[in-house]
C-alpha cells in the first residue's frame, strides 16, 4: 500500500470515528462531563472547602488534574474497547481486515480515535473546572505529553480488551473491577505523602499514580513521584501494550480463525 | 504467460479448539486448484465442506495451516497486502455496521483501499445505481431488506474495482426476480473481465452462470473441470445428482 493510500485509509478511519463520537455525543461526551461536574461540586466545593490547602493549592485545584486524567483514562479505554468489540460483534471489523491496510495502521486508527475522544472530553471537563476554580499551568508541554501518552496507553489497553473479549460482559469486567479501583487509588483525591505505611508503598505499585502525578506536575508543578519515573513507567507500559497488540494482530489471536 | 487469478497448492487448514470439547477439525486437506483470469468459477460443496474456509484464507480472515496461495501471481505469504487489493469479497453473513448509512459503508470501504473520498463517492453512485439501491443511500443499513443488504455487500466488494470477486452464497434468501437481476449483473461483470468465484447451494445457479466447476467435499477437491465436460461425462444426469453422488457418504439413493 502506497503512503498516499495509507494516509487516505487512516483519514477514513478517523473521519468515521469522529463522526461516531459526535453522532452519539450523549453517550460519548456528555456522561464524563456530568460525572466530573459532580466530583467538582461534591468533593471540590462542598467537602473541599473544609480541607486545608495542599502544598499551597486549594483542594479543588489539587484534585482538578487528577479528575481530568480520570476522564482521559476512562474515555480512551471505553471508546476503543467498545468501538472495536462492536465492530467484531457485528463482523464489520472484516471490512478492515480484508482491506490492504497493514495491521499497524488499523491499530493506529483505533488508538488515535481513542486519543481524540479523550482530548475532546478533557477539554470539556477543563471548561467545567474553570467554573469551580482557578486553573494554573506550570508546563503545557508536560500536560500534553502526559495526557497524550496516557490516552495512547489506555486506548491500547481498550483495544486488547476488545480483541480478547468474548462477549459484551468481557469489555465491562476490566473497567469495573480493575480500572476504577486503580484510578480511585491513583492519587486523584489525595497525596500519597498523607498515607500511612504500608499503603504509601503499595500505592507506588499502581501505574495510574504516575500518570496522575505527571499530569498534576504539568498543571501545578508538584508531584509525589519523580516526573522522569512517571514518564518512564507510562512509556514502558505503553510499549508493552503496543507490542502485545501487534502480536495479537499478526497471530490473528481473537481476530481471525 | 498470464498468472492464474487464484492458485492454491496443497492448501491445508486445521481448526483447533481448546477447553471443553477440545479437538481438531481438518477443514481443508491439501486442496490444489488453479482458476484462470476472467473465469466464472463455481465452487460447490455441502455445508462444512471447506468453501468458506478457502474464501477466508484468500481474504486474510482465516490463517492457513500450510500450503501455498497465490492471487494474480502474488503469494499471500510474501505480500498479503498487495494480494488483497486484487480481491473483492461478498461474504455469506452480513458484515457491515447496522448503524451506518448505505453510502457511507461503501465509501468508507473505498477509503480503506486508499481511494480518495471524492472518487469513492462517484464510484459508489455508479454501483448503487446499477444495483438498484441508490434511493436507499441515506438509509441506515439495518433498515434494508435481505436482498438489498446482499446488493449493498456486492457494491462494497466492487468499490475498489477488484480483478477477482469472491461470492459466498450471494443469493441466499433472495427472491427469484431479484436473483435473476443479480445473475444478469454478475454475467456482465464477468464479461467485462472480472474473475468470479461463486459458492452457492443453488446448483441451477451454478450451472447457469459458471463455465468451470470444482466440487469440494470434506476438505478435498473431488471434481475440477469445465461445467460442460462434467455434465457430458455423466450423461443425462443433472448437476444435482452428480453433486450428491460425489459428496454423499452413501452413494445409494
Amino acid at each position: 500500500m502506497s503512503t498516499n493510500a495509507m494516509i487516505v485509509a487512516f483519514y477514513t478511519m478517523m473521519r468515521k470515528e469522529v463522526v461516531r463520537i459526535f453522532r452519539i455525543w450523549s453517550q460519548t461526551l456528555l456522561p464524563p462531563v456530568i460525572t466530573t461536574s459532580l466530583y467538582f461540586a461534591i468533593f471540590g466545593a462542598f467537602i473541599g472547602s473544609q480541607i486545608q490547602p495542599i502544598e499551597g493549592f486549594s483542594y479543588m485545584q489539587f484534585i482538578m488534574p487528577g479528575l481530568v486524567m480520570m476522564t482521559v483514562i476512562t474515555s480512551a479505554y471505553a471508546h476503543v474497547s467498545s468501538a472495536f468489540f462492536s465492530a467484531k460483534f457485528m463482523k464489520s471489523l472484516e471490512e478492515l481486515l480484508v482491506s490492504p491496510m497493514p495491521h499497524w495502521l488499523i491499530i493506529a486508527g483505533f488508538v488515535c480515535a481513542g486519543v481524540i475522544r479523550s482530548f475532546l472530553v478533557s477539554v470539556l471537563v477543563i471548561i467545567v473546572a474553570l467554573m469551580f476554580t482557578h486553573i494554573t499551568i506550570a508546563n503545557m508541554f508536560i500536560i500534553l505529553a502526559a495526557g497524550v501518552l496516557t490516552a495512547i496507553l489506555f486506548s491500547l489497553a481498550g483495544l486488547l480488551n476488545g480483541i480478547f473479549a468474548k462477549g459484551f460482559d468481557g469489555i465491562t469486567i476490566i473497567p469495573n473491577f480493575v480500572l476504577t479501583p486503580l484510578t480511585y487509588l491513583g492519587g486523584i483525591f489525595y497525596s500519597i505523602e498523607l498515607l500511612p505505611e504500608p499503603f504509601r508503598t503499595l500505592s507506588l505499585g499502581n501505574p495510574i499514580l504516575y500518570m496522575v502525578n505527571a499530569f498534576r506536575h504539568g498543571f501545578l508543578g508538584i508531584s509525589d513521584v519523580s516526573l522522569w519515573v512517571s514518564f518512564g513507567i507510562t512509556g514502558l507500559v505503553t510499549l508493552i501494550l503496543l507490542l502485545l497488540t501487534l502480536w495479537s494482530f499478526s497471530k490473528g489471536t481473537g481476530l481471525r480463525s | 504467460m498470464q498468472s492464474p487469478a487464484i492458485e492454491l497448492t496443497n492448501l491445508r487448514k486445521t481448526y483447533r479448539k481448546s477447553g471443553k470439547g477440545a479437538g481438531e477439525t481438518e477443514a481443508l486437506k491439501g486442496a490444489t486448484l488453479s482458476i484462470p483470469q476472467g473465469e466464472f468459477f463455481a465452487l460447490l460443496g455441502p455445508n462444512g465442506a471447506g468453501k468458506t474456509t478457502m474464501i477466508g484464507i484468500l481474504t486474510g480472515l482465516v490463517v492457513k495451516t500450510s500450503g501455498e496461495v497465490k492471487v494474480n501471481g502474488v503469494s499471500i505469504d510474501e505480500d498479503l497486502s498487495l494480494a488483497k487489493t486484487y480481491i473483492g469479497v461478498v461474504p455469506q453473513e452480513f458484515n457491515f455496521s447496522l448503524f451506518e448509512n448505505v453510502q457511507d459503508i461503501v465509501v468508507d470501504q473505498a477509503g480503506y483501499y486508499g481511494i480518495p473520498r471524492d472518487e469513492a463517492i462517484k464510484r459508489a453512485e455508479v454501483l448503487l445505481k446499477e444495483l438498484g439501491i441508490w434511493d436507499k443511500r441515506k438509509d441506515k443499513s439495518m433498515a434494508l431488506s435481505g436482498g438489498m443488504k446482499r446488493r449493498l455487500m456486492i457494491a462494497r466488494a466492487l468499490i475498489h474495482k477488484p480483478a477477482i470477486l469472491l461470492l459466498d452464497e450471494p443469493t441466499a434468501g433472495v427472491d427469484v426476480e431479484l436473483r435473476r437481476g443479480m445473475w444478469k449483473f454478475l454475467r456482465e461483470l464477468n464479461e467485462a473481465g472480472t474473475t468470479i468465484v461463486l459458492t452457492t447451494h443453488y446448483l441451477e445457479e451454478a450451472e447457469l452462470l459458471s463455465r468451470h466447476v470444482a466440487i469440494i467435499s470434506k476438505g478435498n477437491i473431488v471434481a475440477n473441470e469445465p461445467m460442460k465436460e462434467l455434465l457430458a461425462r455423466h450423461g443425462d444426469k443433472k448437476l444435482e445428482d452428480i453433486f450428491l453422488e460425489m459428496t454423499s457418504d452413501d452413494p445409494t439413493p
